[in-house]
C-alpha cells in the first residue's frame, strides 16, 4: 500500500518523511511533527466559484459533509467544496464518485482555505464504468501556511475516459496526488496541471498512470511558475504493464523560474514492460526570454505587465486544453488574478 | 530633434560606442551606414535602453527629454520606437493582442485615455490594408512563424498604429526579397511626418534608394566620422568604407 494511502493526519507515525522516495521532495514528517488536533466544525457562509454551473453543490466544512458518494447519471456537473476554516488543527474528507456507463459527469473540486496553518487531507475515488467520461477540475486554493493533501485513485474501465486540469498556487506543503489505472482496453487520459506559486509555497503535483490494459492513452501536459523562494515539484510516473500493447503516452512538464531561490524538482519516469508502446516525455525548466522582454518593453508594455502577459501565454497552452469554455474562461481568469 | 553627444557604450564591458556625436532635426531622415562591428546596431540598441547595453559617457535626449533616464517602457511613450533587426516571437500572444497592450500601455503612460476595441480595430484595419498584410494573420502569435518579410511588415503596422515620433530601423532590409524591401519602404515613407524623425541603420545603400535620407553619416570604430548628402552614400556603394577604417599601424 502507498504511503499516501496510509496517511491519516491524526497519527504522525504515518506521516512520510524524504526517506519515502514517492515523498522525497515534500517532507510531511518534518513540516507537521506532531498530531494536530481535531479542526472545529464551520461555518460556510459564501456561495463557491463554481456553484451556479454546477448542478449539484457538495460542502466539507473541515472535512464535515452529509454526503459521502456520488452516482452520476447522464450529463451533469457536480461542484466539490473543500472548505478549510481552521488554526492550526486538522481535518479530513473521503469522497467516492462513480461514473456510470454512458454518463459524463464534469467534477470541480475547490479547495477554498481560511484561517492559517491548518493540515487537510482529502482522499477521493473515482471509478468510471465502460464508456463514462469524467472531467476533473481541481481549483487549490489554500493559504500559504497550510498543509493541503488531495488524493484521488481513479479507474478507467474499458473505453473510458478521463480530462482532468489541476490548478494550483501551492501551500507551505501541498501535494495533489493522482493515481490513475487504465484497467481495461481503449481508455483514455488527459492529466494536466497548472502551478503559480509566490513567497515561500510548495506545490507537489504527483501522477502515477498504471496502464494494465492495451490500447490506451495518456497525454500529460502540466506547466507551473515559481517565484521568490517557493518550491515547484513535479513528479510523473507511468507504468505500461506487460501485454498493455499498443499504449500511447505522453508526458510534459514545463517550469519557468521566475526567483533567484525559486527551485523546480521534475522527476519524471516511464517504466515500460510491454512491447509496441509509444512513450515520450520532455521537462524543461527556464525563465522567461529577456530578448522578448526587452522587445515588449521597446513597445511600450512595462516590465511587469511583459511577464504577466508571456507568463500566462506560457501556462495559457495548458488551460487551453479544458473543453468546456465557461469552466476553462473562469479557470482562466482565476490564474490571471494570481499572477 | 534627437541630440546625442559624445556617446560611449560598452556591452559586456567592451566599448563598441566611442564618442558618437549625431543630431536628427525632427522631419528628417538620417542614414547610418557603416561597416560590420562599427556599433550600427549597438547605438539603435543603446537609444531603446537594452539592458546589458551600458552607457558610460555621454548624453542621449529626445525633444529635450534625457531619455537615458528612463526604462525601455517610458522612452517608447516618449516617442521611441526600435524597429528590429530580426524582431522577436512572442509565442502564446496573438498579435493583435500585442499590439493594443502595447498601444495602451503607451498611452496610459502618457495620461490618455485607452483606446476601444472598435477604434483599435479600425487603426489595425487600416494599417494592415495598406500594407497588403492578410488580417487573419494577426490572430496568431506575434511573428511565430512569420516569413522575414512579414515580421518586418508587422514591425512597420505597429510604427503606423503606436505613431512614434522616432523611428529607428535596425537593418530594416536585411531578410527581405525584393518585393518585400518595396512594401516596406513604402510603408516606411507613409509615415514620413514634418514632426518624425527617422534613422535608418542600414549595411547596405540599397534601402536608400527606396527610403531617400536627407542626411547619410558613416559609423566607424564607435564614432561618426563622415557626414553628407544622399550622394555619400552612393559614395560608399562605389568605394567600400576601407578608406574609413583604422588603418594596420
Amino acid at each position: 500500500m502507498s504511503a499516501s494511502a496510509q496517511l491519516n493526519l491524526l497519527d504522525p507515525t504515518t506521516y512520510p518523511s524524504r526517506r519515502v522516495e514517492a515523498w522525497k521532495y515534500s517532507d510531511l514528517a518534518r513540516v507537521l511533527r506532531d498530531a494536530p488536533q481535531v479542526s472545529p466544525t464551520a461555518n460556510v457562509g459564501t456561495a463557491g466559484a463554481f456553484d451556479d454551473i454546477a448542478d449539484t453543490v457538495v460542502v466539507f466544512a473541515n472535512g464535515q459533509s452529509d454526503e459521502a458518494s456520488f452516482t452520476a447519471a447522464g450529463k451533469q456537473t457536480l461542484a466539490l467544496r473543500f472548505v478549510s476554516d481552521a488554526t492550526g488543527t486538522a481535518h479530513s474528507a473521503r469522497y467516492d464518485v462513480r461514473v456510470p456507463a454512458g454518463s459524463s459527469v464534469t467534477v470541480v473540486e475547490s479547495y477554498e482555505g481560511a484561517g492559517s496553518a491548518y493540515a487537510s487531507h482529502v482522499r477521493l475515488t473515482y471509478v468510471v464504468e465502460a464508456g463514462g467520461f469524467l472531467t476533473r477540475i481541481v481549483v487549490a486554493d489554500d493559504v500559504a501556511d497550510a498543509v493541503s493533501i488531495v488524493d484521488a485513485e481513479i479507474t478507467l474501465a474499458a473505453g473510458g475516459k478521463l480530462a482532468q486540469t489541476v490548478v494550483s498556487t501551492g501551500a507551505k506543503l501541498q501535494r495533489i496526488e493522482t493515481r490513475l489505472a487504465h484497467y481495461a482496453d481503449g481508455a483514455d487520459a488527459r492529466l494536466d496541471g497548472v502551478y503559480v506559486l509566490n513567497g515561500s509555497r510548495h506545490v507537489d503535483l504527483t501522477t502515477v498512470v498504471d496502464h494494465l490494459a492495451a490500447n490506451g492513452t495518456t497525454s500529460q501536459l502540466s506547466k507551473g511558475v515559481a517565484r521568490d523562494t517557493s518550491r515547484g515539484v513535479f513528479q510523473g510516473k507511468i507504468i505500461v504493464e506487460r501485454g498493455a500493447d499498443g499504449t500511447d503516452a505522453r508526458m510534459g512538464h514545463h517550469a519557468l523560474i521566475a526567483g533567484e531561490r525559486a527551485e523546480i524538482d521534475a522527476k519524471p519516469e516511464l517504466i515500460i514492460y510491454a512491447d509496441d508502446v509509444q512513450c515520450a516525455h520532455g521537462n524543461t525548466v527556464g525563465t522567461l526570454d529577456e530578448s522578448a522582454l526587452f522587445y515588449m518593453q521597446s513597445r511600450g508594455i512595462t516590465e511587469d505587465e511583459a511577464r504577466a502577459l508571456l507568463t500566462t501565454a506560457f501556462l495559457g497552452e495548458v488551460v487551453d486544453r479544458i473543453e468546456r469554455e465557461d469552466i476553462r474562461e473562469r479557470v482562466d481568469q482565476w490564474l490571471t488574478d494570481r499572477l | 530633434m534627437l541630440k546625442i553627444y559624445n556617446l560611449h557604450a560598452s556591452v559586456e564591458d567592451k566599448a563598441i560606442l566611442k564618442g558618437l556625436s549625431l543630431e536628427v532635426p525632427a522631419g528628417e531622415v538620417h542614414a547610418i551606414m557603416g561597416p560590420n562591428g562599427a556599433g550600427k546596431s549597438t547605438l539603435g540598441n543603446v537609444i531603446a535602453g537594452r539592458p546589458d547595453y551600458e552607457v558610460t559617457n555621454g548624453s542621449v535626449s529626445w525633444n529635450g527629454v534625457d531619455v537615458l533616464e528612463l526604462d525601455p517602457a517610458e522612452r517608447a511613450a516618449a516617442g521611441v520606437f526600435l524597429s528590429f533587426q530580426y524582431p522577436v516571437e512572442i509565442p502564446g500572444v496573438p498579435a493583435l493582442t500585442f499590439v493594443r497592450t502595447a498601444l495602451n500601455a503607451q498611452r496610459r503612460q502618457r495620461g490618455e485615455e485607452e483606446v476601444t476595441a472598435p477604434q483599435f480595430m479600425k487603426l489595425v484595419k487600416e494599417a494592415s490594408k495598406s500594407l497588403k498584410m492578410d488580417f487573419d494573420m494577426l490572430k496568431r502569435p506575434l511573428n511565430v512563424g512569420f516569413s522575414g518579410g512579414e515580421k518586418k511588415r508587422m514591425e512597420i503596422l505597429q510604427m503606423a498604429v503606436l505613431e512614434p515620433s522616432l523611428l529607428i530601423l535596425d537593418e530594416t532590409d536585411s531578410g527581405l526579397d525584393i518585393d518585400a524591401l518595396r512594401i516596406v519602404s513604402e510603408g516606411v515613407n507613409a509615415l514620413r511626418r514634418a514632426d518624425r524623425s527617422m534613422l535608418v541603420i542600414t549595411h547596405y545603400q540599397r534601402l536608400l534608394d527606396y527610403i531617400k535620407p536627407d542626411r547619410v553619416h558613416v559609423l566607424a570604430g564607435g564614432r561618426i566620422v563622415a557626414s553628407g548628402g544622399p550622394e555619400l552614400a552612393l559614395q560608399l556603394e562605389a568605394e567600400g568604407y576601407d578608406k574609413y577604417l583604422p588603418t594596420a599601424a
